[in-house]
């Protein structure tokens, strides 16, 4: 074990893991911040995406000793009361059904924001792409992150 | 198109008691069949056949539970509108929670589960909406009659407007939250006829578009809690190396390094597997993967099954005439007209074993009392009262010592209605005399599945000799899904299987003479309902075979659907719709176009595909789709789209790419590498059409993943002229056909 300090969602923290130990599961069961999710533990469906550094990654493939020092963000940390451009537009568009993979699409969808303010139609399938929903709410998803863009 | 999205909010784990403890202000308790027995104060509340509650707190929060499991299809909003509306509520003050598993209160009266409280087979709106009307109507009454006792009016001067009860002589108002401070529940509630129910033109709330789900604003902040989020004071973890086969048993456990990972605390193999518990998900889940078990399989049901070599078998039964075989639907003499038609065609389709792939992968947080006589269980399930009756048989202790603490669902599809995870963790805190919380990895999901069915058709259908349709044949043969996932329902019925069976029938197509039948294979798979259930194969079958038909007689596929519906003007009304949605006469250049139909517990649509295919790989895409579904009233519109827009990725993907294939027992796929689902560069454009009739409501859920499947496959051959008979449509069997 040893300790780990990172910043997340702009508080300071250090936390006591393995290094080998995946930063989705500091997250959600040390740090309580359960938006983040865990779904296929091998960087297959997305569920667990986070941003570090302002670049999403899926952190059940991330290891703790490569979290030092970073900043870390999660769903939690988006917007202070759900007022990001891409939160507003999810419910405008009434995307979650069972809503489990949101948190995952959420943040992916962000970064593509940030570094693209109007992706066309194929960059945001290309940018998604590696995210799964389940109750199939791609086309809602689709025009939620284009709204965001048009309203950002 | 959501400008003015109405955020109610949301409370997802209240406790009973909280729930109790904390209300300040009216409850009503209602009873079962709907009208005027006794009502019940708080206190007394916990008295039998109660239906529904309904809260209002002297801060005007109207608190409405909700019956059933929230797994993306809505009915947390759903339900709680219904009643919102016959009680003239003000909808941004009202909060839904989900109700304690309590079948002889909550259970759904619908004529599928009879008052199991169980959330599957889309009949929660159905099946709840005369008792919550019913039960919103009976509150709006006990408010009037209190105002009109308050102010010594007659209630007949007294109306009710959006939280408000209005004396219109006067112009007086009183908010719902200030009645609740002086109202009283009378011993026995007013009578509520279907007269005193409000007509469909005086709905303000059914039917709105920009009435949003009670449940998205907590899903866009990660604040919206799953079983998989629960923690609890003292709770251990826990991971199970789950059986590859059910019924084997461990031959050989290999601790590996196990020992060595800090955190873990103890190693228990189990019927079901080997526990791994410890003090946190990642020790867990290091020490589950550190094991090495040779399973003994040889007691296991399963042990012998292969599903490539089973298919030699279903084939050779699915053509037997010795077979024993059991009716689902029968008209006319369907053996004599094919004897006598001019002419008779045949056809065998397969459909193989499919995931559920929730995207939560199954657990549960479970603490047994230390008498362990009874517990406490938190998880996202579709029957919570399955559970409690289970867990009760576990621990020899009764139902209502268990408590169900219902969380959202992180997918249901089915998956969710067989409590395994609690069930399990219940066993391991009972074992360790501490809460347990355990979580499947992915792969466990997978070995612990419940899949859908593999599947053989056999159709046969007769034509005259002006090539009229005159006789039907379907033989399904398959495991049969209620012998495992409905027991009681499989003994009383002798044997049939009601999920399995679903869409064998053919009645709204006028054909004189059918029978469809079953012949049961015992593989000792978990066989299991799927969104769909039996509608998924049987319909694909039958409506590609429809499309056989009219190729063998010369016919546009769609006219020929329209002349064996003439007689349905439902039916019709949705193929029609989605014929103009789509132009579906007009010619593609390299497109193909196909249409199919189906019904699914009372909710009609039909579906249109426009696919192509890359002759070089195989691989199949879908353009476009569209969906035209009747579900009679609509509760809301907004999100019978989304529904549709779900089933039909749903379906898309069961129809293109999904497969579970077994060896000795065991499914072979082990995470989202080798089962593959749909995934947005696959997605289809998709046009939803509601033509709504003012019929009694019928459910959502599944009924657009029905039509998708055969809807391609008749694309496919109109575009080809090969005919894929098999689900799924993958790009291995598509150059097979094309070569």
């Amino acid at each position: 074990m040893t300790a780990v300090a990172f910043t997340i969602n702009g508080k300071a923290v250090s936390v006591e893991t393995e290094p080998d130990t995946a930063l989705l599961w500091v997250v959600r069961e040390h740090l309580k911040l359960t938006g983040t999710k865990y779904g296929c533990g091998s960087g297959l469906c997305g569920a667990c995406t986070v941003h570090i550094d302002g670049t999403a990654v899926r952190s059940c493939q991330t290891q703790m000793s490569s979290v030092g020092g970073k900043k870390v963000t999660t769903i939690e940390g988006l917007s202070p009361n759900s007022s990001h451009p891409l939160q507003k537009a999810w419910i405008a568009e009434q995307v979650p059904q069972c809503g489990y993979c949101q948190s995952g699409q959420i943040m992916q969808a962000a970064e593509l924001l940030a570094k693209t303010k109007k992706p066309t139609r194929k960059q945001i399938v290309a940018h998604m792409d590696g995210n799964i929903c389940r109750c199939g709410t791609y086309p809602r998803i689709v025009r939620a992150v284009e709204r965001a863009a048009r309203e950002a | 198109m959501h400008e003015d999205i109405n955020q109610a909010s949301v409370a997802t784990t209240v406790s009973r008691r909280s729930f109790v403890e904390g209300a300040a202000g009216l409850i009503f308790a209602f009873t079962l069949g709907a009208v005027g027995r006794v009502p019940h104060a708080l206190g007394a509340a916990q008295a039998a056949r109660i239906n529904a509650w309904v809260t209002i707190g002297t801060d005007g929060t109207v608190t409405i539970l909700c019956p059933a499991a929230e797994m993306g299809q809505g009915v947390m909003t759903s339900l709680p509108l219904i009643l919102a509306e016959e009680l003239d509520a003000d909808w941004s003050k009202v909060k839904a929670e989900f109700a304690p598993a309590n079948p002889k209160v909550y259970g759904n009266p619908h004529e599928v589960f009879k008052g199991a409280q169980i959330t599957a087979a889309s009949v929660s709106v159905p099946g709840y909406f005369t008792p919550l009307r019913v039960a919103g109507a009976q509150a709006r009454r006990v408010l009037i009659d209190s105002v009109a006792n308050e102010w010594k009016v007659p209630a007949s001067e007294l109306s009710t407007d959006k939280g408000f009860v209005v004396h219109g002589k006067s112009g007086r108002r009183i908010s719902y939250g200030d009645v609740a401070k002086f109202a009283t529940v009378p011993a026995e509630l007013p009578n509520i006829s279907d007269a005193d129910l409000k007509k469909p033109a005086q709905f303000k709330l059914i039917g709105r578009k920009d009435i949003g789900r009670i449940d998205v604003p907590s899903k866009v902040n990660g604040s919206a809690k799953y079983g998989i989020d629960v923690q609890i004071p003292d709770m251990v973890y826990a991971s199970v190396l789950e059986a590859p086969v059910e019924g084997a048993k461990v031959e050989v456990l290999n601790m590996g390094d196990v020992a060595k990972i800090k955190g873990v605390t103890k190693v228990i193999p189990l019927p079901f597997g080997v526990a791994v518990i410890g003090e946190s998900v990642e020790a867990t889940r290091a020490g589950r993967n550190a094991l090495k078990v040779k399973w003994d399989t040889t007691g296991a049901a399963a042990a012998n099954t292969d599903s490539d070599k089973a298919k030699e078998e279903y084939a050779r039964h699915g053509k037997d005439p010795d077979a024993k075989t059991m009716v689902e639907y029968e008209v006319g003499d369907a053996a004599q007209a094919l004897t006598s038609a001019a002419k008779v065609l045949e056809a065998t389709y397969w459909s193989e074993y499919c995931y559920h792939a929730q995207m939560e992968p199954m657990n549960s947080v479970a603490k047994v009392s230390e008498d362990g006589q009874s517990a406490e269980i938190w998880t996202g399930t579709q029957f919570g009262a399955l559970a409690a009756n289970i867990i009760a048989g576990i621990l020899k202790t009764t139902p209502d010592k268990i408590k169900i603490n219902q969380q959202m669902l992180g997918g249901g599809y089915g998956r969710r209605i067989w409590p395994d995870a609690a069930i399990q963790a219940t066993i391991l805190s009972n074992i360790t005399k501490k809460p347990v919380k355990l979580i499947l990895t992915r792969e466990d999901d997978l070995a612990a599945a419940r899949p859908r069915p593999m599947t053989h058709h056999v159709l046969k259908a007769g034509l005259d000799a002006n090539g009229n349709l005159v006789g039907w044949y379907h033989r399904l043969v398959s495991e049969n899904v209620d012998a495992v996932a409905a027991p009681p329902r499989f003994q009383a019925t002798g044997g049939k299987d009601y999920i399995g069976a679903r869409g064998l029938d053919q009645a709204f197509y006028g054909i004189r003479n059918v029978r469809a039948e079953y012949v049961r294979e015992t593989r000792g798979m978990r066989v299991h309902a799927w969104r769909g259930i039996g509608s998924g194969y049987n319909k694909f079958a039958a409506e590609c075979f429809v499309d056989e038909v009219a190729n063998a007689v010369g016919k546009d596929p769609l006219a020929l659907r329209l002349e064996l519906t003439k007689d349905q003007p439902r039916a019709q009304a949705v193929i029609k719709a989605v014929a103009e949605m789509s132009d579906f006469k007009r010619k593609r250049p390299g497109r193909g176009m196909g249409i199919a139909f189906s019904d699914y517990h009372g909710t009609l649509s039909a579906g249109v595909a426009e696919v192509s295919v890359d002759r070089s790989t195989g691989k199949i895409k879908v353009h476009n789709y569209w969906v035209a579904v009747d579900p009679g009233l609509v509760i809301q519109p907004d999100h019978v789209h989304g529904q549709l827009e779900s089933a039909v990725v749903y379906g898309l993907s069961a129809a293109l790419l999904e497969e579970l294939t077994v060896k000795g027992g065991a499914i072979q796929q082990t995470n989202f590498n080798d089962y593959l689902v749909l995934r947005m560069s696959d997605l289809p454009e998709i046009h939803t059409r509601i033509v709504a009739t003012d019929n009694p409501p019928t459910g959502m859920g599944e009924i657009g993943v029905v039509a998708v499947a055969p809807a391609i496959a008749n694309a496919l051959f109109q575009l080809t002229g090969k005919r894929i008979r098999n689900l799924p449509m993958s790009p291995d069997r598509m150059k097979r056909a094309l070569a």
